[in-house]
């Protein structure tokens, strides 16, 4: 089992005009594992990802991949950090001026020398993994949400990476389909081993895939543990953010008790 | 008071400002050299984008010019009759289409057109996460977006300076000669005997610096929407960005002129 840490945020802190958003984050994210960032709406899960996936640079503190400070590292290697990742965004970020099929094609055209039919087979069957079929020639605009979300998901995962970031992956989607991507989900990380960071707000379907929970608040990680050990921290804000959304189950513990 | 605070205003104007001027050169930079950098290009895109920006801005560059030459003849004539010398009509009509005209009308046509759609498409591109999204994939997007329209555009600017000006010294024969009976020989000795190759070379010089400029200011102000002052937000954001995009490109153009004329003459 590996413990070693391949991610590790330090002391991140990034302040937005007078609004401190991250007030010193310390987080480790362990390979083959998947941990989960949950916490409220507004209160910056999206930007730790972002500093992760190196989109934006902290104002003070580290940010380690696979033990190399991403903000000091050269572009190259950046690049290479880059190129084991796989990343669905909140909004998907699918090219809408590229047909389904191209959209999951592009990685493996700009990133691998494969011919057209290799190409043509890998996609299809990610496509069919995330029952797309028949969506080929579509435009992202032409898909609904949930489907959109979908090819996200097949691009994200067309070149096998080592990490995959979610944001997001099931919301606004209906209870069977956010169950199918979990399933898939669950499918895909059984064959491939990735790591996987998920933003999520979908609490406590989601403490189900969680090896780790990590709960934002108030700028900063309160603490990342296994969902059991979570569920009962003594943490007043992990006790408050569990009371809150797993509310009803403990309300009649209390009555019972 | 009202002091410090026209100063405090004046700085973070004059601050934003330069870092703007900073990012756009650091964005031609990095453009230029990942135009040099492995992995190489499918020509499909450029071609694709030599259509898009060359190929389609043809009629508009042809209908432009046809116009442009049409009116230097009847104004060259009309002018040129007063001293007697109408004669040179072909002469005036090319050197100011060549040396002037062409590449400066030529140019114009080309931001109006290409232009702002290279600013709005790379603008939407920002604002909907896509180049995020490409930056993750590990795929450089000065790379994979920005430099097959650069070299398209630098490729196709001079050509279409020179299809300009070709219609447009037709468009003074045809008002000159068929229209106002100017001796159809003279129009054309006129212009073979004081056309010379620097003028040809100014044009050409000016076409392809006006082209990178297009490309440049367009391409820069969309990548770089996010950091626009007064928001560069969803739809109105890129709005906005596109139309100073084709503004400061016009400028600048009209400004370079004069520049690149004072170097060449």
């Amino acid at each position: 089992m590996n413990t070693e840490p391949i991610i590790q945020l330090v002391d991140v802190k990034k302040r937005f005009g007078q609004q401190q958003v991250l007030k010193g984050i310390n987080l480790s994210i362990f390979g083959g594992k998947t941990t989960v960032i949950v916490g409220e709406s507004g209160k910056g899960k999206s930007l730790v990802l972002k500093h992760i996936l190196g989109l934006m640079k902290p104002d003070s503190g580290q940010v380690l991949v696979f033990n190399k400070d991403i903000n000091k590292i050269k572009k190259k290697e950046l690049k290479e950090i880059r190129s084991y990742f796989g990343v669905l965004f909140q909004n998907s970020a699918l090219f809408d001026s590229m047909s389904v099929f191209d959209n999951v094609a592009l990685p493996l055209r700009e990133r691998t020398k494969k011919s057209e039919e290799e190409i043509k087979a890998i996609v299809n069957e990610k496509l069919k993994l995330m029952d797309l079929e028949g969506s080929n020639e579509k435009y992202p605009a032409q898909v609904s949400g949930g489907m959109k979300k979908r090819v996200g998901l097949a691009r994200a995962l067309v070149l096998n990476p080592k990490i995959v970031f979610f944001d997001e992956p099931t919301t606004g989607l209906d209870v069977a389909k956010s169950n199918e991507i979990y399933r898939v989900f669950f499918r895909t990380q059984a064959k491939l081993g990735y790591t996987s960071v998920i933003v999520s707000h979908d609490v406590p379907k989601i403490f189900k895939l969680a090896d780790y929970v990590a709960l934002l608040h108030d700028g900063v990680v309160q603490d990342c543990l296994p969902p059991e050990d979570f569920q009962t921290s003594d943490n007043p804000h992990i006790k408050e953010f569990v009371e809150k959304t797993m509310g009803l189950i403990y309300e009649s513990e209390e009555v019972e008790g | 008071m009202f002091l410090l605070k026209w100063f405090e205003k004046m700085g973070e104007h004059g601050l934003y400002y330069m870092n703007q001027a900073g990012r756009m050169g650091i964005f031609l930079f990095n453009v230029v050299l990942s135009v040099f950098r492995p992995p190489y290009y499918k020509i499909f895109n450029i071609t694709k984008q030599i259509y898009v920006i060359g190929a389609l801005s043809i009629f508009v560059i042809v209908f432009t010019g046809a116009f442009t030459g049409m009116v230097l003849g009847l104004q060259g004539y009309t002018t040129l009759r007063k001293f007697g010398s109408e004669g040179m009509l072909g002469s005036v009509v090319a050197l100011s289409l060549i040396r002037e005209l062409g590449p400066v009308l030529a140019a114009l046509m080309v931001t109006g057109r290409a232009g702002s759609a290279i600013c709005a498409e790379i603008g939407i591109m920002r604002n909907s996460e896509q180049i995020d999204a490409l930056e993750c994939m590990a795929i450089d997007p000065h790379k994979y977006i920005v430099a097959p329209k650069f070299i398209a555009t630098i490729i196709a600017m001079p050509l279409l300076t020179a299809i300009f000006n070709v219609v447009g010294i037709f468009g003074g024969y045809l008002v000159g000669v068929k229209l106002l009976g100017l001796n159809e020989g003279a129009y054309f000795v006129n212009m073979y005997k004081n056309v010379e190759f620097d003028d040809i070379y100014m044009m050409f010089v000016k076409s392809l610096c006006f082209g990178l400029l297009i490309v440049w200011i367009c391409a820069a102000k969309g990548y770089l929407v996010h950091f626009e002052r007064k928001g560069g937000f969803g739809a109105e954001g890129v709005s906005r960005v596109t139309t100073y995009a084709v503004v400061l490109t016009s400028v600048s153009i009209l400004v370079f002129d004069y520049l690149i004329t004072s170097f060449l003459i």
